[in-house]
C-alpha cells in the first residue's frame, strides 16, 4: 500500500491542519481519511466537531499532497465538501493514525445528511442466506441508512440519534470501531442480537416479534387489508395497489378523495412492466435520494383505477429501506403506500399514535421500536425538459443546504401558507425545510413552530432577520410576527419565486420573471398569480400580468372551478348567459344570480390575475374538473388530456404587457359549440399560452434589453407547458432557467425570502 | 324631520315621541342629569354606538339593535341592566313614521330587557351630516361582587357553549343591504339577552366567560377570549348550530358563518361540571332552546381550532377585513 517511502526523520516532515466543511459527517468521511492516511504512512488524527471534520496529518511533502489529491477526489459516495481549509505547520510528532472522539464547539455547526436509501452492500447482504445480518430489517452502514430522521442534536454521533437506547453486540462494536470496516462508526449500526426489532399487530396471532412479521404482513395484504406501516420518516398506509376494493376502502376510509396516491414497486423491472421508463427516471428511482418519481403509465396495466382517479402518471418510488425490501421481497406486487396521517395532518410518526390515529384507517399494523425524531416525507419529483424537478423536497433532500452565491447573515424565511418549507441561513448556506404542510391545520402549525425550532438548534442558527409573505392572514406571516427582536420584512409571493428559482440556477443579475400560480397577495392588495416582472434580488418592477377577474365566491372559486369560469364568461359576455347556458346549466339559477350579484356588488369576489384560475376556468367549461378535490387538480387534469398532435392554439389579446384571455375563452366556447373535443381544446389551450408568454417575453425584451428568463410558480411543473415554453423561448435567443432543486410552487418561496430580506436589510 | 333649530323641535319630540314611549318617572322629570338609586356597589357601565344600514330589518331594526346591543354588553359581565341612556344624531329628512317605529321598537326592547331609559339626547342635523339616524346608548347594570365573568377565565376542560343558531344577523344584513337575490326567508336574531343571562347567574362562578359575538363573529370572539385567558379552544364542526338558510347563504356566498355578526347569542364558556344543568336551564329560555355545547377549552395556548367532519383541525382565524384566499 505504501506507495512513496516513509521519511522516518522528523526534519523532512511537515503537518497540515486541514478544517473540511460540507456533507462529512455520517457519510463515511472519518474511515475514509483513515484509510488514505495509511495508504501514504502519514500521522496525525481526524475529528468530527460540531463544526464539520478537523483533520492533522503529517509525513513527507510528496504523500502529504497524494493525500489531499485522494480527500478531494475520491469522496465517498455521500460525502460532499462545501469548504476545506488546508493550513502548513511543523510537524508534531505523532506516532500513528487515529480517529479522535466527537468535539462539540459552541455556536459550530455542520450540515447533516439526509436519509439515504439502502445501498448495493447492504441489500446484498441482507438477501445472503449466509450473512449475520441475512433478512435483518435494520441493516445500514455508512454508505446508506437513517440519518437526519434520528438525530436529536449535533455532532452526528450515536448518543444524538434515537440508537442511543440500544447497545450494541460485541460483532456490531466491533465493526464499529474497526477503520476498515463498512461500519465504522456507522451511527445506527444494529444486528437482530442488539438492534431494533419489528412488531406485527392485528388479526390472530395478535402480536408478533420479528420472525414472522413481515411473512404477516405480506399475508395481509395479499388479504386485501389495509396496513400502517413505520418507515423511515413516518408511517405509510398500504394496501395491494391492483385491488380496486382495497385501495377504493382505503381512500373512503381516509376521507382522501381524488389525490393520486403513490406506488411502491419491487424493482425497475416491475416499475418497467407498468409506467415507461427513460434512463433518466431509472436513475433517480435508483439513486440513494429514494424519491416518488411521477412516471407514465402504460395502458392497461393492472393498476387499480382508484389509485390515480384516471390520471395517466403514476407516482413511483423503489424500496429504501431493508424494511421495505423484504417487504416487497416478500409480497412481491406493487403496493399502494400512502402517507400515514389523518387527511393534511403531518405523519405520523410513533406507534402509540399511529394506534390512536390511524387505528380507524388500518387493518394491522408494523411497527418498530427505532424511534423518528423528525418527521420527514417521501420527495416527490418528476423529469420536466429532460431534468429532474423536485416537487415536493423531504425525505432524501432536506436538510441538505443549497450554496449561496454570496455569504448571508443568520435570517429566517418563513415562507407561505400552503405546501410551506421555511428557510434558515448561514455563511453561504441556505437550509430549506423539508416540506411541512399547510399551516391551517394545527398540528401542522405546531409542526413547523418545532422544526423552525429544531432548524435554529442543529444548524446554530439565531436569526434576526425575519422575512414573510406579504399575505396578512398567512399562518406564517402572523408566526413572523409573534417573534420578538428580530427586523421583519413582507415579500411580495412571486417576487420570492423568482428569486428562488434565480438563486438555484447560481443568476445574479437582471431577470425577467415569469411567476404563475394558484394566488399570492399582491401590492395592490389583489390576488396575483400570472405576473411578468423584472426582477434582480434587491426588488422588482411588475411590467405585465394577466387582465384581472373577479372570482364570484374567493376561495369556493377555487375549489369550485365552475363559479371561475363563470366569473371569466360574465366578465365577457355580462348578465346574458344566455349564450353559454348549456356549459352552465347544472348550475342552479338562485346561485347564477347570486354569481352575478356578488360581481357587480363587490361581495367576495376579490380581483385576480391568476394563471391557475384560468386553467381551472377551461378545466370547468369542457367538464373535465367542475369541483376539485384537491389543489391544482383542474390544471392536473387539463395536462392530462392533451392531444401533443395538435398545433393549433387560442390567441390572447395583448395591451402593453397586459394579457388579456378574452380571445381565448371565446375560442373554447366556439370550439366546444362545434363538438371539438376536450383533448384538443387543452392543446390548443397549453400551445395559445406558450405563444402568448413569448410574446410578452420578446416585448420585455425588446424594451429592457434583458435576455434571461426565469420561471416559477406551481404553474411550472405542468410538464408540457415548461417543456414548450422552453424550447421556444430558448429558440427566440432567451437564456431560460426554471426550478430544480427545489420546488417552482410554494416550497420554494422560503428560499426567495431569505435573499430578498438580506438584499433590503442587511446588504 | 326639519332641520329644527334646536329648542322647538327637540321639545315636540321629545313630548310627542320619546316621553310617549320611554316615559318614567326618572326621565319624565327631564332634569338635566337624571339620579338613581343602586343597589350594590359595583356596577357594569358601557356605551355603543349604532349606525347600521339598513336601518329596518327583518327581526327588527336600528332601535331595538341600539337597546339589545348596550344591554347584552352589560349582560356578558353577569351584570343585570338598570337604566340606559339614549343619544340620536337625526339627518334631517328623516321620516317622523319611521322615527316613531324605532323609538317604539326600543321602547319594547327595554320593557322586555326591564331597563329604564333615564337619560338622552337628541340632535338634527343637515342633509348628508348623517345617514339617516345614530343612535348611542350607555348602559348601568349592577353586578354581584362575588361574580368572576371575564375573558380571562377560560380554564382548560371548560366546555363551551353557545345560546342558539350562529350567523342569523349579520346574514340578515348582509343579503338586505346589498339587496340579494336569497330565495331563503332570513331573520335578524336581535334580543336582549339579560334574562337569560340572569338565569344562568345561580351557578355562580361556574360561569367563566360570557361574550356575545357581534362584531367579526363566533371566529373573533373565541380568538380573544383564548387571547385573553391564554387558553385554546377545540370547536366541534358538526355540532355549530346554524339556521339552514343562513348555512346555504353563506355557502353561496362562500363566506364563513363563523365570522358572521349575531346580536343574540352568547358564547358561553363554563365549568365542564356543570355543563349540562346550564345547558338544561338555556333550553328552557326562548333565546337559548337552541344552545349546544360546540367544543371545549384546551392547554392549547391561544389556538382556536376546529375538528372538522373528517377529523383533521384546522384554525379558526379572525377574518381580516378583506376576505382574501390563503389558499392557491
Ligand atoms: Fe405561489
Ligand atoms: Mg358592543
Ligand atoms: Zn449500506
Ligand atoms: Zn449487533
Amino acid at each position: 500500500m505504501d506507495r512513496l517511502s516513509n521519511a522516518n526523520s522528523k526534519d523532512n516532515l511537515t503537518r497540515r491542519i486541514i478544517e473540511t466543511k460540507g456533507i462529512v459527517q455520517g457519510v463515511g468521511f472519518r474511515p475514509f481519511v483513515f484509510q488514505i492516511a495509511k495508504r501514504y504512512g502519514l500521522h496525525g488524527w481526524v475529528l468530527n466537531t460540531s463544526g464539520g471534520v478537523l483533520i492533522e496529518v503529517e509525513g513527507a511533502e510528496e504523500s502529504l499532497h497524494a493525500f489531499l489529491d485522494d480527500l478531494t477526489m475520491q469522496l465517498p459516495p455521500l460525502a460532499k465538501i462545501d469548504t476545506i481549509s488546508v493550513i502548513e505547520a511543523e510537524a508534531a510528532g505523532y506516532q500513528d493514525f487515529k480517529i479522535r472522539q466527537s468535539q462539540a464547539q459552541p455556536g459550530k455547526y455542520v450540515s447533516i445528511s439526509p436519509d439515504v436509501g439502502t445501498c448495493a452492500d447492504c441489500q446484498r447482504e441482507l438477501m445472503d442466506s449466509t450473512d449475520h445480518r441475512y433478512g435483518y430489517p435494520f441493516i445500514n452502514c455508512t454508505n446508506c441508512g437513517p440519518r437526519f430522521s434520528i438525530i436529536t442534536d449535533i455532532p452526528y454521533d450515536r448518543q444524538f440519534t434515537s440508537m442511543q437506547r440500544f447497545q450494541m453486540c460485541d460483532t456490531c462494536s466491533q465493526e464499529y470501531t474497526d477503520p476498515d470496516d463498512r461500519r465504522f462508526h456507522a451511527q445506527p449500526n444494529a444486528c437482530a442480537q442488539c438492534g431494533p426489532q419489528l412488531t406485527f399487530m392485528g388479526g390472530t396471532p395478535l402480536q408478533v416479534i420479528n420472525g414472522e412479521a413481515i411473512k404477516l404482513t405480506a399475508q395481509a395484504l395479499q388479504e386485501g387489508k389495509i396496513l400502517a406501516i413505520k418507515g423511515l420518516g413516518g408511517f405509510h398506509l398500504a394496501c395491494s395497489a391492483t385491488d380496486e376494493t382495497t385501495v377504493a376502502e382505503l381512500r373512503r376510509r381516509k376521507h382522501r378523495y381524488g389525490k393520486a396516491m403513490a406506488v411502491m414497486m419491487k424493482d425497475l423491472e416491475q416499475a418497467a412492466r407498468y409506467c415507461e421508463l427513460s434512463a433518466t427516471e431509472e436513475k433517480l428511482l435508483v439513486s440513494p435520494r429514494r424519491p416518488i418519481v411521477i412516471l407514465n403509465q402504460r395502458q392497461g396495466t393492472k393498476i387499480a383505477s382508484s389509485v390515480t382517479f384516471g390520471l395517466p402518471t403514476l407516482g413511483v418510488m423503489l424500496p429504501y429501506t431493508p424494511l421495505h425490501f423484504l417487504l416487497l421481497d416478500s409480497y412481491r406486487e406493487p403496493l399502494v403506500m400512502t402517507s400515514g396521517n389523518i387527511s393534511e395532518e403531518p405523519l405520523v410518526s410513533s406507534n402509540e399514535e399511529a394506534i390512536v390515529k390511524l387505528g380507524v384507517i388500518a387493518d394491522c399494523f408494523l411497527m418498530h421500536n427505532r424511534d423518528i425524531v423528525n418527521k420527514i416525507d417521501d420527495s416527490v419529483t418528476r423529469i420536466i425538459a429532460g431534468r429532474e424537478a423536485v416537487i415536493r423536497r423531504a425525505r432524501g433532500y432536506a436538510p441538505e443546504p443549497l450554496l449561496l452565491p454570496e455569504q448571508l447573515p443568520e435570517i429566517l424565511g418563513c415562507g407561505p401558507e400552503q405546501k410551506n418549507t421555511f428557510c434558515l441561513t448561514r455563511d453561504y448556506h441556505a437550509f430549506v425545510s423539508q416540506h411541512i404542510g399547510d399551516l391551517d391545520n394545527l398540528p401542522t402549525l405546531e409542526y413547523y413552530e418545532r422544526m423552525i425550532d429544531f432548524y435554529k438548534h442543529i444548524f446554530r442558527i439565531n436569526p434576526r432577520i425575519v422575512a414573510h409573505d406579504l399575505h396578512p392572514a398567512y399562518l406564517s406571516t402572523h408566526y413572523a410576527q409573534s417573534i420578538g427582536n428580530a427586523q421583519l420584512l413582507g415579500v411580495q409571493h412571486h417576487h420570492a419565486h423568482i428569486v428562488s428559482c434565480m438563486l438555484e440556477n447560481g443568476v445574479t443579475d437582471q431577470v425577467i420573471g415569469i411567476a404563475f400560480d394558484g394566488t399570492g397577495y399582491g401590492t395592490d392588495g389583489n390576488l396575483w398569480g400570472g405576473e411578468f416582472l423584472l426582477a434582480d434580488y434587491r426588488s422588482f418592477t411588475r411590467l405585465g400580468h394577466f387582465k384581472y377577474v373577479r372570482m364570484p365566491g374567493g376561495e369556493k372559486a377555487i375549489k369550485e372551478p365552475y363559479r371561475m369560469a363563470y366569473g371569466y364568461l360574465y366578465s365577457l359576455f355580462g348578465k346574458d348567459t344566455r349564450t353559454f347556458q348549456k356549459y352552465l346549466d347544472t348550475i342552479e339559477d338562485e346561485e347564477l344570480l347570486i354569481m352575478a350579484q356578488q360581481m357587480d356588488k363587490h361581495i367576495n369576489a376579490p380581483l385576480t390575475s391568476s394563471c391557475a384560475r384560468l386553467f381551472d376556468a377551461v378545466s370547468a367549461l369542457i367538464n373535465i374538473a367542475r369541483i376539485v378535490r384537491y389543489e391544482g387538480e383542474a390544471a392536473v387534469r387539463l395536462e392530462s388530456i392533451i392531444d401533443e398532435g395538435v398545433i393549433d392554439f387560442y390567441d390572447f389579446d395583448l395591451q402593453g404587457y397586459i394579457l388579456d384571455p378574452a380571445p381565448l375563452l371565446k375560442g373554447v366556447y366556439n370550439d366546444l359549440a362545434n363538438n371539438i373535443v376536450p383533448s384538443t381544446i387543452a392543446a390548443k389551450f397549453h400551445n395559445g399560452l406558450i405563444k402568448a408568454i413569448s410574446n410578452v417575453c420578446r416585448r420585455i425584451s425588446n424594451h429592457t434589453g434583458v435576455k434571461k428568463v426565469c420561471l416559477s410558480g406551481g404553474v411550472f411543473q405542468n410538464a408540457f407547458l415548461l417543456k414548450g415554453l422552453v424550447k421556444r423561448l430558448t429558440k427566440e435567443g432567451f437564456s431560460v432557467f426554471w426550478q430544480q432543486k427545489v420546488p417552482a410552487n410554494d416550497g420554494g418561496i422560503s428560499l426567495g425570502q431569505v435573499m430578498i430580506a438580506h438584499y433590503n436589510l442587511s446588504r | 324631520i326639519g332641520h329644527g333649530g334646536g329648542g322647538r323641535l327637540s321639545q315636540q319630540l321629545i313630548s310627542n315621541l320619546f316621553l310617549k314611549y320611554f316615559g318614567n318617572p326618572i326621565l319624565n322629570a327631564l332634569e338635566d342629569a337624571a339620579t338613581v338609586m343602586l343597589p350594590q356597589r359595583k356596577i357594569a357601565f358601557t356605551t355603543d354606538s349604532y349606525v347600521v344600514t339598513p336601518r329596518f330589518f327583518p327581526g327588527g331594526n336600528i332601535g331595538k339593535l341600539a337597546v339589545c346591543g348596550t344591554v347584552n354588553d352589560l349582560a356578558m359581565r353577569g351584570a343585570l341592566p338598570l337604566y340606559l341612556s339614549v343619544g340620536f344624531i337625526i339627518e334631517e329628512g328623516l321620516s317622523i313614521v319611521e322615527l316613531e317605529d324605532i323609538v317604539r321598537a326600543m321602547a319594547e326592547a327595554a320593557s322586555t330587557a326591564e331597563v329604564q331609559i333615564a337619560t338622552g339626547d337628541t340632535k338634527v342635523v343637515g342633509r348628508g351630516a348623517a345617514d339617516g339616524i345614530y343612535i348611542n346608548t350607555a348602559g348601568i347594570g349592577i353586578v354581584d361582587e362575588k361574580l368572576n365573568i371575564s375573558a380571562e377565565n377560560a380554564q382548560p376542560g371548560d366546555k363551551v357553549i353557545i345560546s342558539g343558531t350562529i350567523g342569523d344577523h349579520g346574514m340578515t344584513i348582509l343579503s338586505l343591504r346589498e339587496g340579494l337575490s336569497f330565495k331563503a326567508d332570513l331573520r335578524s336574531d336581535c334580543a336582549p339577552l339579560n334574562g337569560l343571562v340572569k338565569e344562568l347567574l345561580r351557578f355562580g362562578n361556574d360561569i367563566h366567560v360570557l361574550r356575545d359575538p357581534t362584531r367579526g363573529g363566533v371566529a373573533s370572539s373565541l380568538n380573544e377570549i383564548a387571547g385573553s385567558s391564554n387558553a385554546g379552544m377545540l370547536i366541534d364542526e358538526s355540532s355549530l348550530p346554524f339556521k339552514p338558510q343562513v348555512k346555504a347563504s353563506c355557502e353561496l356566498l362562500g363566506l364563513d358563518p363563523l365570522h358572521l355578526a349575531n346580536e343574540g347569542k352568547f358564547i358561553a364558556i363554563v365549568a365542564a361540571s356543570a355543563a349540562d344543568n346550564i345547558l338544561e336551564v338555556l333550553h328552557g329560555h326562548e333565546y337559548g332552546k337552541d344552545a349546544v355545547i360546540i367544543g371545549e377549552v384546551t392547554d392549547k395556548t391561544r389556538r382556536v381550532a376546529l375538528r372538522t367532519y373528517i377529523g383533521s383541525t384546522r384554525i379558526i382565524d379572525i377574518a381580516s377585513g378583506e376576505l382574501l384566499p390563503r389558499i392557491c
